[in-house]
């Protein structure tokens, strides 16, 4: 039997080609006259409507919605409180599947009471949008960025800082107690895994299905996690050695960062949508809990010579600044798509961390009984800790 | 799992998953950035293009309980339904008994119950309420039904007829295509209802079988202008529970286009409630206060009031005057229906002005 030709001939080219041609031409057929009606049924029109997010301002409420149905739909009248009530919408009340519009409604809400909103649609369906909290949405104002920023620093960036001042003390332990402290990291960001996924398919069940959330929050998981474990088998055979210890800090500090960014996201959104009230409770809380990441930074550089401030000040603000980004991003532009995907991205960074603190160690070790309670202890303690903020 | 330093494999593989890894996260950001571009538009709002100024300056933008738009008259035309009523023709009988004679087809019809909303109505000659039908007690009254929808129709009257006549039971229901001859006595004096008695009654009701049957005393009832309203309702999204009310089906149409009116002038209204889901609707008018007389069965007014309640099915005829010109509302006193567009206006005229 004759091998099969190789190569790249025209002719292959062709067979490359054929399928897409029939595939382009089946569609085309089901378009035309002649495929009219085949699967043309008299039922109505499938429509889905969802509220993406909505701003307050003065003696206005803003909405932005997005047709999520397989149907174009036509958004006829707004009720809000049960009453019909002025509005205007941009750029279309005619919405084709995922199009999305802009609903204005001029309406003397008040400060702290609940406010539940109507659409009605031309063929008389109804979508119900809840505001559980009335509060003035912020403009991107300097007193509202700074305001965001504090917020950002005090659960993001001291909390990590206060977490590597345990350096000193930590590099003082012996092997036995690194080994520990190693796998106590790997309890905590084990934690913050299984916690950041299952948040997220929670949140993903209040997503319009039509954009797939569950598989966007994969699409975050799976890309981050792929994109530094490449990076990770690039690097680490170019030196032809294990994951040093700094590269691991920097890693771990890049996954928590990323994490932490997601973190923010969900801080500043929860508090602008008002299903948040930030109290000390809840930013000491947050401190305790993001604390605990510093450790998690600085067990794989506990053995390196030499001063280490100004990686350590790196290592910081890596893992603890992008939780201001994120509660800028979270209070100002907050989007379901974007904490979503985030909560992803920073699920898959962590997983490769673990992966690479793991991956450098035999399995005897990991499962030496000091090191199995390591990671016990961390991961209690991160549930411990997270029992203070509650559902953020 | 994690293969061995410097090994070619384990380089292709570490390029490849780095580039599928960029791949996957500069997708998931297109898409997101592309999807969600409204999500960060602008917050301004340019609009209130329409801004309105109250006392004192006061900025009424935001108090505004209304719809948006308004609904084309071509299908139907509720100011035309004020004052419409079915034409008839008549014979007289060997006794000298007139006959009337009426043509009513159940039919179904897409109707616009308020701005850009349209409901899949069923309805009597193509309209909801049905067509007004009126006669004079004494006179015989027939009526030619077919049914030209899709489901087993009837038409049920109030009022004195025959068990044969009554069109409620499931044998008397009119199948479709078929038709039916509805034949009484206009009996007794007031003003009636007709509607499907077909099962279930509350979808055949809701969907916009009904309309007034109004029996005029042999003495004719004092000149005035004489205006047909029914207190309806409308659940489009099927919870059993109305998101539209209206006066003759239309939100607000009255409160876009106030009925114009003369000053003093007599006006009769032959008011009913049909309205599904709700225990009971009402009627309240600004300004004035009117006579009532429940189902128009009494010479004598029952009560002098500018707020009545009716029941479903229930009816009466309200005679009311205004002493002052301008323009005032008349609703529901269900606050509820009206902020849902169960209101109108009156534009009161001075005498001897508009086409009052």
């Amino acid at each position: 039997m004759a091998e099969p030709r190789q190569g790249w001939g025209a002719g292959v080219a062709i067979l490359a080609v054929v399928p897409l041609v029939l595939l382009v031409g089946m569609i085309a057929w089901l378009f035309s006259d002649g495929a009219e009606g085949l699967f043309a049924t008299d039922l109505p029109p499938v429509e889905s409507v969802d509220v993406m997010r909505h701003v307050l301002q003065n003696d206005v409420i803003h909405l932005d919605v997005v047709n999520s149905g397989p149907d174009p739909t036509t958004i006829a009248q707004v009720m809000v409180r049960g009453a019909f009530w002025f509005h205007e919408i941009t750029p279309s009340r005619e919405l084709n599947p995922l199009q999305t519009a802009r609903i204005t409604i001029p309406f003397p809400w008040n400060e702290g009471e609940p406010v539940e909103i109507v659409l009605l649609t031309s063929t008389g369906l109804t979508f119900d949008y809840g505001i559980e909290v009335a509060t003035a949405t912020p403009g991107v104002t300097a007193r509202a960025l700074s305001r965001f920023a504090m917020l950002g620093i005090f659960v993001g960036v001291i909390p990590v800082a206060l977490g590597l001042t345990w350096f000193p003390f930590l590099r003082r332990m012996g092997k036995r107690g690194l080994g520990f402290l190693i796998h106590l990291t790997v309890g905590l960001l084990a934690f913050l895994v299984v916690d950041a996924m299952f948040e997220g398919f929670e949140a993903a069940h209040e997503m319009p299905s039509i954009y797939h959330p569950q598989a966007l929050l994969i699409l975050g998981f799976a890309g981050a996690w792929a994109m530094l474990a490449g990076l990770q088998l690039r690097s680490s055979s170019a030196e032809r050695s294990e994951v040093s210890g700094i590269r691991m800090a920097w890693l771990v500090a890049l996954g928590i960062g990323i994490h932490n960014l997601g973190e923010g996201l969900a801080i500043g959104s929860a508090y602008v949508l008002g299903e948040l009230t930030l109290g000390a409770m809840l930013v000491a809380g947050f401190a305790l809990h993001n604390a605990t990441e510093g450790i998690a930074i600085v067990s794989p550089i506990l053995r390196q010579p030499g001063s280490q401030l100004s990686r350590l000040v790196g290592l910081g603000a890596l893992a603890g600044a992008p939780t201001i980004l994120g509660c800028w991003i979270g209070a100002f532009t907050y989007s379901q798509f974007w904490a979503l995907l985030f909560l992803g991205i920073g699920a898959g960074a962590i997983v490769q961390v673990i992966g690479a603190i793991l991956g450098g160690r035999a399995l005897r070790e990991t499962l030496a009984p000091i090191n199995l309670a390591g990671m016990l202890t961390g991961y209690l303690v991160m549930y411990g800790t997270g029992l203070l903020v509650g559902a953020a | 799992m994690f293969l061995k330093s410097g090994d070619p494999i384990r380089k292709t593989f570490g390029a490849g998953l780095a580039v599928l890894g960029l791949v996957l996260l500069i997708g998931a950001v297109v898409f997101v950035a592309s999807s969600g571009e409204a999500l960060v538009a602008s917050t301004d709002s340019a609009m209130h293009g329409s801004m309105l100024v109250g006392l004192d300056g006061l900025d009424l933008t935001p108090y505004r309980n209304n719809t948006v738009g308004d609904v084309g008259t071509d299908r139907f035309d509720p100011d035309a339904y004020l004052t419409d009523e079915l034409e008839s023709t008549t014979e007289t009988l060997a006794d000298g008994t007139v006959l009337r004679i009426f043509e009513v087809e159940a039919v179904n019809k897409e109707i616009e119950i308020a701005p850009g909303v349209f409901f899949p109505a069923w309805t009597y000659n193509g309209q909801v309420p049905g067509p007004t039908l009126r006669a004079r007690e004494g006179e015989r009254i027939r009526i030619l039904f077919t049914n030209a929808g899709d489901r087993p129709h009837s038409m049920h009257f109030h009022g004195y007829h025959s068990f044969e006549m009554d069109g409620a039971m499931l044998s008397q229901q009119v199948p479709p295509n078929g038709s039916f001859v509805y034949e009484f006595d206009a009996d007794p004096v007031g003003l009636h209802m007709y509607h499907c008695h077909a099962t279930p009654i509350t979808q055949h009701i809701h969907n916009g079988l009904y309309g007034l049957w109004i029996v005029d005393p042999k003495e004719a009832r004092p000149p005035a202008r004489e205006l047909y309203m029914m207190m309806n309702g409308f659940d489009p999204n099927f919870d059993e529970e109305n998101e539209i009310y209206a006066i003759n089906t239309v939100a607000y149409h009255y409160k876009r286009h106030p009925i114009e009116v003369q000053q003093d002038e007599l006006i009769r209204i032959y008011l009913a409630n049909i309205t599904e889901f709700d225990l009971v609707n009402s009627f309240h008018v600004h300004a004035t206060f009117f006579d009532y007389y429940p189902t128009g069965t009494q010479k004598e007014p029952r009560d002098f009031t500018d707020t009545i309640i009716q029941g479903q099915g229930e009816r009466g005829i309200l005679e009311v005057r205004f002493p002052h010109t301008g323009d005032f509302m008349f609703h529901a006193h269900k606050t509820e229906f009206a902020e849902r567009g169960w209101m109108g206006l009156f534009r009161v005229l001075p005498a001897g002005d508009g086409d009052g």
